[in-house]
């Protein structure tokens, strides 16, 4: 499995990463050698194997429907890097 | 008396005859810091004003003859991953190196109302992902055994605070090892609960599915009492396990008579230091002369696990690693034009290297075309993975293998080559695959290197592997 480095130009589109020429050659080669020894998986014969996504057997978990107090406003921003009138401040988004 | 040497049982036992103060403890656990701490540095926040301001109040209540914990009065070390409310949390990331939650995690939680006395918050691997500790936003972590080696990851700093005498007990994570193998690495016992058995509220996410809290300690019996105060349920993670935990310091007896110990092949095979074989080789010996049969056995996928592994771990840390945009907290970039640039330059400057490899990688296995063949495949071979283990447990009550392929490797030795450092993990992922419990526990040295023994049980019989790890301890020298 080889990847090219326009690959690594559109994951690092999804993944919000910003790479500069020299990265994206090291992540292109480095990327390569990592999915060619998973692709070791490929190898084996799982047809009938159904897939486990976490390793108890714990399917929904519902609490009960009552109102419980939320975190106050003053807190939930006191990290904010930027903040406004009681909001997180972006820059422009249109 | 050099208190910072002692456990925190022997402490306990000397606070409770009041012969030694809460706050003497925790001045001699900082004197040790105060000696060592520029040459190991374990901690990316010392809260020694906090700390003995809580070791004063533990005097307090010895002083009226108030009950205490076995915790109370004890000096603990706290991974940086788990949330302090007040008190500084960066993961050893730069994208959260202004973090101060506004909450604590429930294990943390629950320990404060034991009143232990938190020493600090422990370097690590950022996001713990990494087995050296040394992809740490912060500089990495020393060996305390040997300074020019690394202490093993991601829980190295933890690891090596304990290993140092610059915390009696501490608290880890681990999510392909990161408790087991620092632990082996600098010659302490760290122990990885059952998958749910322990609360991840207030963890700093890397893999959900994996991710597992534990102790580090100086022996198995502060790994059975810190286990006792931080299991348990809690509405807070939907992955918590309702059940009822046993007093685990009931399981610390010396008796294996009878106990039947599985050693998969696959696992003392090539790729293991001859060393570490053979010290795993020995202690079995020793468990087998205290009564257990142990007889050869097989986990046919083990091969596959590593790749597994390195699919789903990478797959749910991007989807987790998502919620860093620089918005609501954490590092955020200084100048951009639109809300797309400034969450690529805030995440491109705020992640370290391995992080953004595994971001990137975790993107490309989960991104449409490729979501069948990467993460659907590691999804039914971590299935396989886990009837290996059924099929084992059948036959016998615990397996035994090395907890690391090799001894502690130089710091710098690996950096440069991402596999080769994936590879120290080889014997510790199938576990979280499997969400099995497992401890190391020291098994020699080799060059004064220590060597962990990895002991896993079935699931939710960490009593089990803590008798197997006791009769060990008892039963063998390391100065011999």
């Amino acid at each position: 499995m080889s990847i090219s480095k326009k690959d690594v130009e559109h994951i690092a589109m999804l993944a919000r990463l910003h790479l500069d020429e020299e990265e994206k050659e090291v992540y292109a080669k480095e990327l390569s050698q990592i999915l060619e020894h998973a692709a070791k998986i490929s190898g084996l014969d799982t047809k009938d194997v159904s897939p486990t996504s976490h390793a108890i057997p714990i399917r929904n978990v519902m609490r009960e429907d009552v109102i419980t107090s939320s975190i106050p406003r003053d807190d939930a921003l006191l990290n904010a890097p930027d903040k406004e009138n009681d909001a997180f401040v972006v820059p422009k988004i249109v | 008396m050099d208190l910072f040497k002692k456990t925190a049982f022997e402490l306990h036992n000397l606070l409770k005859e009041k012969s030694v103060s809460a706050e003497e403890i925790c001045k001699s656990v900082f004197s040790k810091i105060n000696e060592v701490e520029d040459k190991v540095k374990s901690y990316v926040t010392l809260t020694e004003d906090l700390a003995l301001k809580k070791a004063k109040e533990v005097d307090e209540k010895i002083k009226n003859d108030e009950e205490i914990s076995p915790l109370s009065g004890i000096p603990i070390a706290i991974k940086d991953n788990m949330c302090t409310k007040g008190i500084l949390t960066t993961c050893s990331s730069k994208i959260l190196s202004n973090y101060i939650p506004i909450y604590s995690s429930t294990v943390v939680e629950r320990l404060f109302e034991q009143d232990v006395v938190m020493v600090g918050k422990t370097n690590m691997d950022e996001f713990a992902m990494g087995s050296s500790t040394e992809n740490s936003s912060f500089g990495p972590t020393r060996n305390p055994v040997d300074l020019g080696r690394v202490p093993g990851g991601s829980s190295g700093g933890s690891a090596a605070a304990v290993a140092a005498d610059e915390a009696i007990i501490a608290l880890g994570s681990d999510t392909g090892g990161s408790i087991r193998q620092p632990a082996a690495l600098c010659g302490v016992v760290g122990m990885k609960p059952t998958y749910g058995l322990v609360s991840r509220y207030g963890l700093v996410a890397f893999a959900s599915s994996l991710d597992q809290i534990g102790p580090i300690t100086k022996d198995v019996t502060d790994c059975a009492i810190l286990l006792n105060h931080i299991v348990g349920y809690d509405s807070k993670d939907s992955t918590s396990i309702k059940t009822e935990a046993p007093d685990y310091t009931k399981a610390l007896v010396n008796n294996v008579k009878g106990l039947r110990i599985g050693v998969p092949k696959e696992l003392m095979a090539e790729g293991i230091q001859p060393e570490v074989k053979s010290a795993v080789e020995n202690a079995l010996k020793v468990l087998s002369e205290a009564g257990a049969c142990v007889e050869e056995t097989t986990l046919p996928h083990s091969d596959y696990a590593l790749s597994a592994y390195y699919i789903i771990a990478p797959a749910e840390a991007s989807s987790n690693l998502a919620r860093f945009d620089g918005v609501r907290y954490g590092y955020r970039t200084k100048e951009s034009d639109d809300i797309i640039e400034m969450y690529k330059k805030t995440r491109s400057e705020g992640f370290g290297k391995e992080v953004k490899r595994r971001i990137m990688l975790g993107t490309y296995a989960l991104s449409a075309g490729y979501y069948e063949a990467y993460y659907g495949q590691a999804q039914k071979i971590r299935t396989l993975i886990i009837d290996d283990f059924n099929k084992a447990f059948e036959k016998f009550d615990v397996l035994i293998f090395p907890t690391s392929p090799t001894v502690a490797f130089k710091i710098g030795e690996r950096v440069s080559d991402p596999l080769q450092m994936y590879l120290s993990d080889v014997c510790t992922i199938p576990v979280n695959l499997a969400g099995l419990p497992g401890i190391s526990i020291p098994c020699g040295k080799a060059d004064n290197l220590p060597i962990g023994l990895q002991i896993i049980g079935k699931s939710l019989n960490e009593e089990t592997i803590l008798k197997v790890a006791y009769t060990f301890e008892q039963n063998f020298s390391l100065k011999a």
